[in-house]
Protein backbone atom coordinates (compact mmCIF):
# COMPACT_ATOMS: atom_id res chain seq x y z
CA UNK A 1 0.00 0.00 0.00
CA UNK A 2 2.72 2.30 0.81
CA UNK A 3 4.55 1.40 -2.48
CA UNK A 4 1.57 1.95 -4.29
CA UNK A 5 1.62 5.70 -2.51
CA UNK A 6 5.25 6.54 -2.63
CA UNK A 7 5.01 5.63 -6.59
CA UNK A 8 2.41 7.82 -7.50
CA UNK A 9 3.27 11.26 -5.71
CA UNK A 10 5.63 12.64 -7.65
CA UNK A 11 3.32 12.56 -10.98
CA UNK A 12 0.49 14.27 -8.65
CA UNK A 13 2.72 16.69 -7.32
CA UNK A 14 4.25 17.87 -10.30
CA UNK A 15 4.29 21.48 -10.36
CA UNK A 16 2.55 23.43 -13.57
CA UNK A 17 5.75 25.35 -14.82
CA UNK A 18 7.73 22.00 -14.56
CA UNK A 19 5.15 20.29 -16.98
CA UNK A 20 4.82 23.11 -19.20
CA UNK A 21 8.59 23.45 -19.75
CA UNK A 22 8.76 19.35 -20.10
CA UNK A 23 6.49 20.10 -23.48
CA UNK A 24 8.76 22.91 -25.12
CA UNK A 25 11.55 22.06 -27.85
CA UNK A 26 15.20 22.05 -26.59
CA UNK A 27 15.82 25.07 -28.60
CA UNK A 28 12.28 26.72 -27.37
CA UNK A 29 14.14 25.70 -23.78
CA UNK A 30 17.56 27.57 -24.65
CA UNK A 31 15.61 30.61 -25.29
CA UNK A 32 14.05 30.67 -22.45
CA UNK A 33 17.24 30.28 -20.21
CA UNK A 34 19.25 32.61 -22.85
CA UNK A 35 16.02 35.40 -23.16
CA UNK A 36 16.61 37.20 -20.00
CA UNK A 37 20.97 37.18 -20.17
CA UNK A 38 19.94 38.69 -23.77
CA UNK A 39 17.68 41.21 -22.56
CA UNK A 40 20.06 42.27 -19.85
CA UNK A 41 22.99 42.48 -21.92
CA UNK A 42 20.72 44.56 -24.53
CA UNK A 43 19.50 47.21 -21.81
CA UNK A 44 22.70 47.24 -19.62
CA UNK A 45 25.36 47.52 -22.53
CA UNK A 46 23.78 47.87 -26.46
CA UNK A 47 20.80 50.13 -25.10
CA UNK A 48 23.06 52.94 -23.82
CA UNK A 49 25.05 52.41 -26.36
CA UNK A 50 23.19 53.55 -28.96
CA UNK A 51 21.46 56.43 -27.13
CA UNK A 52 25.43 57.49 -26.04
CA UNK A 53 25.93 57.44 -30.11
CA UNK A 54 22.24 58.95 -30.98
CA UNK A 55 23.24 61.92 -28.18
CA UNK A 56 26.88 62.93 -29.89
CA UNK A 57 24.71 63.87 -33.22
CA UNK A 58 23.12 66.56 -30.99
CA UNK A 59 23.87 69.44 -28.97
CA UNK A 60 22.11 68.22 -25.69
CA UNK A 61 22.58 69.41 -22.76
CA UNK A 62 21.59 67.16 -19.06
CA UNK A 63 21.04 70.29 -17.23
CA UNK A 64 18.47 71.89 -19.87
CA UNK A 65 16.30 69.01 -20.25
CA UNK A 66 13.56 71.09 -21.60
CA UNK A 67 15.71 73.30 -23.69
CA UNK A 68 15.03 71.91 -28.13
CA UNK A 69 17.24 69.79 -29.10
CA UNK A 70 19.31 70.19 -32.28
CA UNK A 71 20.71 67.72 -34.61
CA UNK A 72 24.04 68.63 -35.60
CA UNK A 73 25.11 66.34 -37.17
CA UNK A 74 29.34 65.19 -36.88
CA UNK A 75 30.09 69.10 -35.18
CA UNK A 76 30.89 67.88 -31.89
CA UNK A 77 33.21 65.37 -33.37
CA UNK A 78 34.76 68.47 -35.24
CA UNK A 79 35.64 70.71 -32.22
CA UNK A 80 36.49 67.43 -30.56
CA UNK A 81 39.38 66.56 -32.78
CA UNK A 82 40.43 70.53 -33.29
CA UNK A 83 40.48 70.86 -29.46
CA UNK A 84 43.84 71.31 -28.35
CA UNK A 85 42.91 71.06 -24.95
CA UNK A 86 41.81 67.92 -25.44
CA UNK A 87 44.72 66.72 -27.78
CA UNK A 88 46.88 67.38 -24.70
CA UNK A 89 44.71 65.21 -22.39
CA UNK A 90 45.24 62.58 -25.23
CA UNK A 91 49.41 63.11 -24.72
CA UNK A 92 48.78 62.98 -20.66
CA UNK A 93 46.86 60.03 -20.97
CA UNK A 94 49.47 57.92 -23.56
CA UNK A 95 52.02 59.31 -21.10
CA UNK A 96 51.07 57.76 -18.25
CA UNK A 97 49.67 54.85 -20.14
CA UNK A 98 52.97 53.73 -21.68
CA UNK A 99 55.08 53.94 -18.31
CA UNK A 100 52.55 52.56 -16.11
CA UNK A 101 52.57 49.51 -18.58
CA UNK A 102 56.38 49.36 -19.35
CA UNK A 103 57.25 49.32 -15.11
CA UNK A 104 54.25 47.68 -14.47
CA UNK A 105 54.97 44.91 -16.86
CA UNK A 106 59.32 44.86 -16.25
CA UNK A 107 58.56 45.21 -12.22
CA UNK A 108 55.79 42.51 -12.18
CA UNK A 109 57.70 39.79 -14.35
CA UNK A 110 60.81 40.21 -11.86
CA UNK A 111 59.38 40.05 -8.81
CA UNK A 112 57.17 37.06 -10.53
CA UNK A 113 60.58 35.58 -11.41
CA UNK A 114 61.85 35.89 -8.41
CA UNK A 115 58.51 34.65 -6.29
CA UNK A 116 58.67 31.48 -8.12
CA UNK A 117 61.94 30.57 -6.78
CA UNK A 118 61.71 28.13 -3.71
CA UNK A 119 62.93 30.35 -0.42
CA UNK A 120 61.82 31.01 2.77
CA UNK A 121 59.08 32.99 3.75
CA UNK A 122 57.83 32.77 0.18
CA UNK A 123 53.80 32.94 1.10
CA UNK A 124 54.37 35.61 3.54
CA UNK A 125 56.49 37.95 0.57
CA UNK A 126 53.90 37.18 -1.85
CA UNK A 127 51.14 38.43 0.59
CA UNK A 128 53.10 41.35 1.35
CA UNK A 129 53.70 42.46 -2.30
CA UNK A 130 49.84 42.05 -3.62
CA UNK A 131 48.44 44.00 -0.35
CA UNK A 132 48.47 47.91 -2.30
CA UNK A 133 46.00 45.87 -4.79
CA UNK A 134 43.87 45.23 -2.60
CA UNK A 135 43.26 48.71 -1.34
CA UNK A 136 40.68 51.33 -2.78
CA UNK A 137 41.82 53.98 -5.50
CA UNK A 138 40.55 56.90 -3.10
CA UNK A 139 42.29 55.04 0.12
CA UNK A 140 45.94 55.12 -1.81
CA UNK A 141 45.39 58.38 -3.36
CA UNK A 142 44.59 60.15 0.07
CA UNK A 143 47.69 58.06 1.96
CA UNK A 144 49.97 58.99 -1.26
CA UNK A 145 49.05 62.57 -1.48
CA UNK A 146 50.35 62.96 2.19
CA UNK A 147 53.50 61.09 1.20
CA UNK A 148 54.28 63.39 -1.45
CA UNK A 149 53.70 66.57 0.73
CA UNK A 150 56.58 68.60 0.69
CA UNK A 151 57.22 69.59 4.34
CA UNK A 152 56.08 66.10 6.27
CA UNK A 153 56.19 63.83 2.83
CA UNK A 154 58.12 60.49 3.53
CA UNK A 155 58.28 59.99 0.03
CA UNK A 156 60.62 63.46 -0.54
CA UNK A 157 62.35 62.87 2.51
CA UNK A 158 63.51 59.50 1.28
CA UNK A 159 64.63 61.44 -2.27
CA UNK A 160 66.74 64.21 -0.50
CA UNK A 161 68.10 61.17 1.75
CA UNK A 162 69.31 59.62 -1.46
CA UNK A 163 69.96 62.56 -3.51
CA UNK A 164 71.19 65.20 -1.49
CA UNK A 165 68.81 67.81 -1.95
CA UNK A 166 66.58 70.04 0.17
CA UNK A 167 63.39 67.54 1.04
CA UNK A 168 60.94 70.93 0.54
CA UNK A 169 62.47 71.95 -2.50
CA UNK A 170 60.45 69.85 -4.51
CA UNK A 171 56.47 68.77 -5.02
CA UNK A 172 55.40 65.72 -6.55
CA UNK A 173 51.77 66.72 -7.39
CA UNK A 174 52.44 70.37 -7.39
CA UNK A 175 55.46 70.86 -9.91
CA UNK A 176 54.29 70.99 -13.93
CA UNK A 177 57.54 68.10 -14.69
CA UNK A 178 57.10 65.94 -11.72
CA UNK A 179 53.57 65.77 -11.70
CA UNK A 180 52.95 63.33 -15.08
CA UNK A 181 55.49 60.93 -13.06
CA UNK A 182 53.82 61.47 -9.50
CA UNK A 183 50.79 59.28 -10.65
CA UNK A 184 52.70 56.85 -12.63
CA UNK A 185 54.48 56.09 -9.53
CA UNK A 186 51.05 55.46 -7.61
CA UNK A 187 49.63 53.67 -10.33
CA UNK A 188 52.48 51.11 -10.81
CA UNK A 189 52.72 50.69 -6.67
CA UNK A 190 49.46 49.62 -6.88
CA UNK A 191 48.88 47.20 -9.92
CA UNK A 192 52.06 45.80 -10.20
CA UNK A 193 51.58 43.17 -7.96
CA UNK A 194 48.35 42.39 -10.43
CA UNK A 195 50.78 42.12 -12.88
CA UNK A 196 52.71 39.79 -10.86
CA UNK A 197 50.33 37.63 -9.98
CA UNK A 198 48.93 36.82 -13.22
CA UNK A 199 53.15 36.33 -14.50
CA UNK A 200 53.26 33.81 -11.91
CA UNK A 201 50.74 32.01 -12.91
CA UNK A 202 52.21 31.68 -15.96
CA UNK A 203 55.41 30.80 -14.82
CA UNK A 204 54.23 28.06 -12.53
CA UNK A 205 52.45 26.69 -15.42
CA UNK A 206 55.55 25.80 -17.03
CA UNK A 207 56.51 22.21 -16.76
CA UNK A 208 59.96 21.24 -14.81
CA UNK A 209 60.73 18.75 -17.67
CA UNK A 210 60.88 21.38 -19.88
CA UNK A 211 64.07 23.14 -17.63
CA UNK A 212 65.45 19.47 -17.01
CA UNK A 213 65.58 18.85 -20.95
CA UNK A 214 67.31 22.00 -21.79
CA UNK A 215 69.80 21.42 -18.54
CA UNK A 216 70.89 17.75 -20.29
CA UNK A 217 71.32 19.69 -23.45
CA UNK A 218 73.53 22.24 -21.76
CA UNK A 219 71.47 25.40 -22.17
CA UNK A 220 73.08 28.38 -19.95
CA UNK A 221 70.59 30.01 -17.54
CA UNK A 222 70.26 32.70 -19.91
CA UNK A 223 69.12 30.88 -22.76
CA UNK A 224 66.65 28.96 -20.75
CA UNK A 225 64.85 32.20 -19.58
CA UNK A 226 64.72 33.58 -23.47
CA UNK A 227 63.70 30.34 -25.31
CA UNK A 228 61.81 28.46 -22.33
CA UNK A 229 60.81 31.27 -19.70
CA UNK A 230 59.68 33.98 -21.90
CA UNK A 231 57.88 32.61 -24.56
CA UNK A 232 55.67 30.60 -22.38
CA UNK A 233 54.95 33.07 -20.45
CA UNK A 234 54.13 35.55 -23.26
CA UNK A 235 50.04 34.87 -23.45
CA UNK A 236 50.13 35.89 -19.55
CA UNK A 237 52.13 38.85 -19.60
CA UNK A 238 49.80 39.71 -23.09
CA UNK A 239 46.67 39.22 -20.77
CA UNK A 240 48.20 41.13 -18.17
CA UNK A 241 49.05 43.83 -20.74
CA UNK A 242 45.67 43.80 -22.00
CA UNK A 243 43.99 44.26 -18.62
CA UNK A 244 46.01 46.80 -17.55
CA UNK A 245 46.51 48.99 -20.83
CA UNK A 246 42.35 48.96 -20.68
CA UNK A 247 41.96 50.25 -17.19
CA UNK A 248 44.60 52.78 -17.20
CA UNK A 249 42.91 54.20 -20.60
CA UNK A 250 40.01 54.74 -18.74
CA UNK A 251 41.78 55.84 -15.21
CA UNK A 252 40.03 58.31 -13.38
CA UNK A 253 39.40 57.65 -9.23
CA UNK A 254 43.32 57.20 -8.42
CA UNK A 255 44.20 60.15 -10.48
CA UNK A 256 41.29 62.69 -9.30
CA UNK A 257 42.08 62.03 -5.78
CA UNK A 258 45.82 62.91 -6.44
CA UNK A 259 46.02 65.70 -8.19
CA UNK A 260 42.19 66.42 -9.68
CA UNK A 261 44.10 66.75 -13.08
CA UNK A 262 46.12 69.85 -11.95
CA UNK A 263 48.81 71.81 -11.80
CA UNK A 264 47.17 73.36 -14.99
CA UNK A 265 45.74 70.28 -16.85
CA UNK A 266 48.73 68.31 -17.12
CA UNK A 267 47.69 65.01 -15.34
CA UNK A 268 44.03 66.05 -16.87
CA UNK A 269 43.62 62.48 -18.22
CA UNK A 270 41.02 61.88 -21.16
CA UNK A 271 38.25 60.27 -18.35
CA UNK A 272 39.06 63.34 -15.83
CA UNK A 273 38.18 65.97 -19.17
CA UNK A 274 35.56 63.83 -19.86
CA UNK A 275 33.93 64.15 -16.85
CA UNK A 276 34.35 67.63 -16.30
CA UNK A 277 32.70 68.55 -20.34
CA UNK A 278 29.63 66.28 -19.21
CA UNK A 279 28.99 67.18 -15.47
CA UNK A 280 30.83 70.76 -15.14
CA UNK A 281 30.10 71.93 -18.45
CA UNK A 282 27.16 70.06 -18.95
CA UNK A 283 27.86 69.47 -23.01
CA UNK A 284 26.26 66.62 -22.62
CA UNK A 285 26.36 65.60 -26.82
CA UNK A 286 29.97 66.61 -26.78
CA UNK A 287 30.64 64.55 -24.06
CA UNK A 288 28.59 61.66 -25.65
CA UNK A 289 30.59 62.02 -29.02
CA UNK A 290 33.82 62.03 -26.76
CA UNK A 291 32.90 58.64 -25.17
CA UNK A 292 31.94 57.43 -28.88
CA UNK A 293 35.88 58.98 -29.38
CA UNK A 294 37.64 56.71 -26.65
CA UNK A 295 35.17 53.57 -27.05
CA UNK A 296 35.95 53.34 -30.70
CA UNK A 297 39.81 53.42 -29.70
CA UNK A 298 39.62 50.99 -26.82
CA UNK A 299 37.71 48.67 -28.86
CA UNK A 300 40.33 48.82 -32.09
CA UNK A 301 42.83 48.15 -29.42
CA UNK A 302 41.08 45.18 -27.90
CA UNK A 303 40.53 43.47 -31.29
CA UNK A 304 43.73 43.75 -31.89
CA UNK A 305 45.24 42.56 -28.86
CA UNK A 306 42.54 39.43 -28.73
CA UNK A 307 43.27 38.48 -32.04
CA UNK A 308 47.25 38.62 -30.92
CA UNK A 309 46.30 36.48 -27.88
CA UNK A 310 44.78 34.04 -29.71
CA UNK A 311 48.05 33.71 -32.08
CA UNK A 312 50.41 33.27 -29.60
CA UNK A 313 48.62 30.69 -27.51
CA UNK A 314 48.34 28.55 -30.61
CA UNK A 315 51.77 28.76 -30.92
CA UNK B 1 54.67 39.40 -50.98
CA UNK B 2 52.44 38.16 -53.63
CA UNK B 3 50.85 35.64 -50.99
CA UNK B 4 49.63 39.07 -49.40
CA UNK B 5 48.04 40.43 -52.32
CA UNK B 6 46.49 37.53 -53.90
CA UNK B 7 45.14 37.23 -50.21
CA UNK B 8 43.36 40.81 -50.36
CA UNK B 9 42.22 39.92 -54.09
CA UNK B 10 40.74 36.75 -52.97
CA UNK B 11 38.90 38.18 -49.54
CA UNK B 12 41.17 36.01 -47.25
CA UNK B 13 40.93 36.79 -43.43
CA UNK B 14 44.59 36.78 -42.66
CA UNK B 15 45.75 39.40 -45.12
CA UNK B 16 42.85 41.91 -44.74
CA UNK B 17 42.98 41.58 -40.65
CA UNK B 18 46.68 42.66 -41.13
CA UNK B 19 45.31 45.82 -42.73
CA UNK B 20 42.61 46.70 -40.11
CA UNK B 21 45.38 45.66 -37.47
CA UNK B 22 47.35 48.14 -39.42
CA UNK B 23 44.95 50.85 -39.55
CA UNK B 24 44.07 51.24 -35.78
CA UNK B 25 47.35 50.49 -34.51
CA UNK B 26 47.87 53.52 -37.10
CA UNK B 27 44.90 55.39 -35.70
CA UNK B 28 46.08 55.21 -31.98
CA UNK B 29 48.95 56.16 -32.27
CA UNK B 30 47.70 59.53 -34.84
CA UNK B 31 45.43 60.09 -31.47
CA UNK B 32 48.03 60.55 -28.94
CA UNK B 33 51.70 61.73 -30.90
CA UNK B 34 52.35 65.14 -29.77
CA UNK B 35 53.59 66.33 -32.98
CA UNK B 36 50.90 67.94 -35.14
CA UNK B 37 47.07 68.31 -34.75
CA UNK B 38 46.01 67.56 -37.97
CA UNK B 39 47.26 64.05 -37.62
CA UNK B 40 44.99 64.20 -34.34
CA UNK B 41 42.02 65.68 -36.52
CA UNK B 42 42.26 62.41 -38.50
CA UNK B 43 43.10 59.92 -35.86
CA UNK B 44 39.33 58.54 -35.31
CA UNK B 45 38.26 58.15 -39.12
CA UNK B 46 41.60 56.37 -39.32
CA UNK B 47 40.62 54.15 -36.00
CA UNK B 48 37.15 54.26 -36.95
CA UNK B 49 38.21 52.23 -40.42
CA UNK B 50 39.82 50.03 -39.17
CA UNK B 51 37.59 48.80 -36.40
CA UNK B 52 34.52 48.56 -38.66
CA UNK B 53 36.59 46.36 -41.15
CA UNK B 54 38.53 44.39 -38.72
CA UNK B 55 34.88 43.20 -37.62
CA UNK B 56 33.55 42.52 -41.12
CA UNK B 57 37.23 41.05 -41.97
CA UNK B 58 36.95 38.68 -39.29
CA UNK B 59 34.18 36.59 -41.05
CA UNK B 60 35.93 35.95 -44.23
CA UNK B 61 37.12 32.40 -44.62
CA UNK B 62 40.74 31.78 -43.93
Amino acid sequence: MSDETSSRTPAVARPGLARRMGSLSDRALAWVFIGPTIFLLLAINIFPLIWTIRLSLTNYRANRTNADLQWVGLRNYERILTDSDIWNSMQATAHFLIWTLVLQVLIGFALAYLINKKFKGNDLWTTIIVLPMMLSPAVVGNFWTFLYQPQIGLFNYVIAFLSGTDPSSFSMIGDVNLAPWAIVIVDTWMWTPFVMLICLAGLRSIPDSIYEAAECDRASSWRQFWTITIPMALPFLMLAILFRGIENFKMFDLVVQLTGGGPGNVTELTSINLKREAFEKWRTGFASAYAVILFVTVFGLASIYVKALNKVKQR
Amino acid sequence: MMRFVDGLLHLRRGPWEMVATILIALGVFMLMQPFMLWIYSWSFAVTLAGTVMFIIVSHFPE
